[in-house]
């Protein structure tokens, strides 16, 4: 058990809490630089899409996870990205410019979706979102002049500075970068006053207005720096696919997506990258357990059966998510003989009234 | 399975009405209380799991099937107005359940405390009403109800095992009229199917798809909680 003294008020956003943070994330750092000398081609496929996912995934948990909204709409976000990017890429505009448009782009249809969030609560949200979602779903299959329809759209390689991304370890270490950067400036937002003003927003928008804080703006800015993540995410979705069609910007896309948040566990950002591995991996498993299963289970319906057991079982037995049953297990070995069951239960007595909603 | 037509539909929604009551009793009542959002991934999960379990049933699998009922070929003459039986029996038997379900909200002791739960679940607990079992009865009822419309369906479209994405049309109309609201629903229902059926018509392919959930975005924007629904004010 590590005990930190806190001797000054700096400590408490600190990036890494103590030397042992720096040791572990270092470890983990130097593992992924090294990945293109370990894993295998496929593997580093993979690793492609989970830091891809990871981007999305802190967009949407800055939003549910921190702020409280719901989105049901993020593939929109994904699709408005991954559309901007290639028809930028197409018109000869450099990768950092376009990326960089993108989640502007995206972040100025968010702000459009965060309209109605001013007033929804709910369901009511998840539903306008909902709309946003299969309205530019719509958009992108009948705009045949820009997005090339239900056809689809080829976008090639990233060339960054004249050097042009076409192996997968290059490609790999932008994704990597890219998600680091991601992931450091949401560390750093969540830490700020507007972060706080998020957190104070999901707990009881009530009590955070009363405390000052402009509902609107934060609600709407929260909507606008989750739709950029996300539209950063869909810039390398297209690049990593290299074709991209309405199909993968569907309802179930969106759904896909805020699975990554509840499995990895609302309200944590290391939540989003585990949650994105699990995605990924989950498929790669079910197939290679189809060749142990009887062939009457192994249909191609068994991963929705297996996805909705887990999700399912995650929001009954861990509604902490992966990343919260990793935090239980930890404490659990470092207090060893006094771990008690309810150390993790919320005492937030304020929500109940909010809970009967 | 040779069964008569209308011994078919009493099974289908008993055996659908018992299906909804398994799955609150199972997967929904430990989050009894939890935020709407929870319960809509539940759910979400619930159906990915159903339908995976559906292409596993050997025999039913992912293939498609047509339905074939007593009113498949009837074709009504009214002077010039020719009118399929089908679609009649459609509309008919939607305003019978309408009115029934009316009857059932209103006057029913079940169906009061069926609204009074939905507004305040705690109060109701408080005025004595078994909430547990009423919410069970309320996923019976709904799960009977959503069973009947897809037999209503069913003959129109085809029985497939992903017919439940119109499910998703559904959530449209209940969110226009408001939920909460049988009245509101049936409203709701009405403008989605006309500005449906009229955007297909008037404006150019494609917008007839998204025309309800423009429509949506609109009336949520107007009303916050739907036509009907009741505005709720929260005291600190």
């Amino acid at each position: 058990m590590r005990f930190i003294f806190k001797t000054a008020y700096l400590q408490d956003i600190r990036l890494f809490q103590h030397r042992g943070q720096v040791f572990w994330y270092g470890l983990l750092g130097l593992a992924l630089l090294a990945a293109p000398w370990w894993a295998s081609e496929y593997f580093m496929s993979q690793l492609h899409f989970i830091c891809i996912y990871s981007i999305v995934g802190f967009g949407l948990m800055m939003l549910v996870g921190f702020t409280g909204q719901i989105s049901l709409g993020h593939a929109a976000f994904l699709a408005v990205g991954a559309y901007t990017e290639a028809l930028l890429q197409a018109a000869g505009v450099p990768f950092v410019v376009s990326i960089a448009c993108a989640a502007a782009f995206s972040a100025s249809v968010g702000v459009i979706v965060g309209l109605p969030a001013l007033r929804l609560k709910g369901i009511y949200l998840a539903i306008s979102t909902l709309a946003f979602n299969v309205i530019i779903e719509e958009i992108a299959t009948r705009w045949e002049s820009l997005t090339g329809g239900s056809g689809g759209k080829h976008v090639s390689a990233v060339s960054l500075f004249g050097w042009k991304l076409e192996s997968d370890s290059e490609f790999y270490y932008l994704c990597l970068a890219l998600t680091v950067l991601c992931c450091l400036a949401c560390i750093n937002l969540l830490r700020s006053p507007t972060g706080r003003a998020f957190v104070a927003i999901r707990d009881s928008e009530i009590s955070a207005s009363c405390m000052g804080v402009n509902l609107a703006k934060y609600k709407t800015l929260s909507f606008a720096l989750s739709a950029a993540l996300t539209g950063i995410g869909g810039a390398l979705y297209a690049h990593k696919i290299s074709f991209i069609s309405p199909e993968q910007f569907t309802l179930l896309a969106s759904i896909e997506l805020v699975t990554i948040v509840i499995i990895g566990g609302v309200g944590f950002l290391h939540g989003a990258v585990l949650g994105a591995a699990f995605i990924i991996v989950l498929p790669q498993l079910i197939s290679i357990a189809k060749d142990y299963l009887p062939s009457a289970v192994a249909t191609t319906g068994l991963q929705g059966v297996v996805f909705g057991l887990v999700l399912i079982g995650l929001i009954l037995f861990e509604p902490m998510g992966l990343y919260g049953r990793w935090l239980k297990i930890r404490t659990y070995f470092e207090l060893f003989p006094f771990y008690r069951r309810g150390m993790f239960r919320r005492q937030k007595s304020y929500m109940k009234s909010e809970r009967l909603r | 399975m040779g069964l008569p037509y209308w011994a078919m539909i009493l099974f289908a929604i008993a055996s659908m009405a018992i299906v909804g009551m398994v799955a609150e009793r199972i997967v929904l009542r430990p989050v009894l209380g939890y935020p709407a959002f929870t319960v809509v991934m539940i759910t979400i999960g619930l159906g990915y799991v159903l339908r995976g379990v559906v292409t596993m049933v050997p025999g039913w699998g992912t293939e498609t099937y047509a339905l074939r009922t007593p009113f498949s070929e009837g074709i009504l003459k009214l002077g010039d107005v020719v009118l399929a039986v089908q679609q009649l029996a459609v509309i008919g038997m939607t305003a019978l359940l309408c009115f029934v379900l009316y009857l059932f909200f209103r006057f029913s002791r079940i169906g009061i405390a069926m609204q009074a739960t939905s507004q305040n679940q705690l109060a109701a607990y408080y005025m004595g009403i078994p909430v547990r079992r009423v919410n069970m009865m309320i996923w019976g009822l709904s799960a009977a109800v959503a069973a009947f419309a897809g037999i209503l369906l069913a003959p129109v479209t085809f029985v497939h095992s992903n017919m439940g994405f119109i499910g998703l049309k559904a959530f449209p109309a209940a969110v226009v009229g408001g939920f909460g609201s049988v009245p509101g629903s049936i409203v709701g229902g009405l403008i989605i199917g006309l500005v449906e059926a009229l955007a297909g018509f008037y404006l150019p392919e494609g917008f007839k798809d998204v025309a309800a959930y423009v429509v949506v975005l609109v009336v949520l924007l107007v009303w916050p909680s739907g036509i009907f629904g009741e505005t709720v004010r929260k005291k600190v």
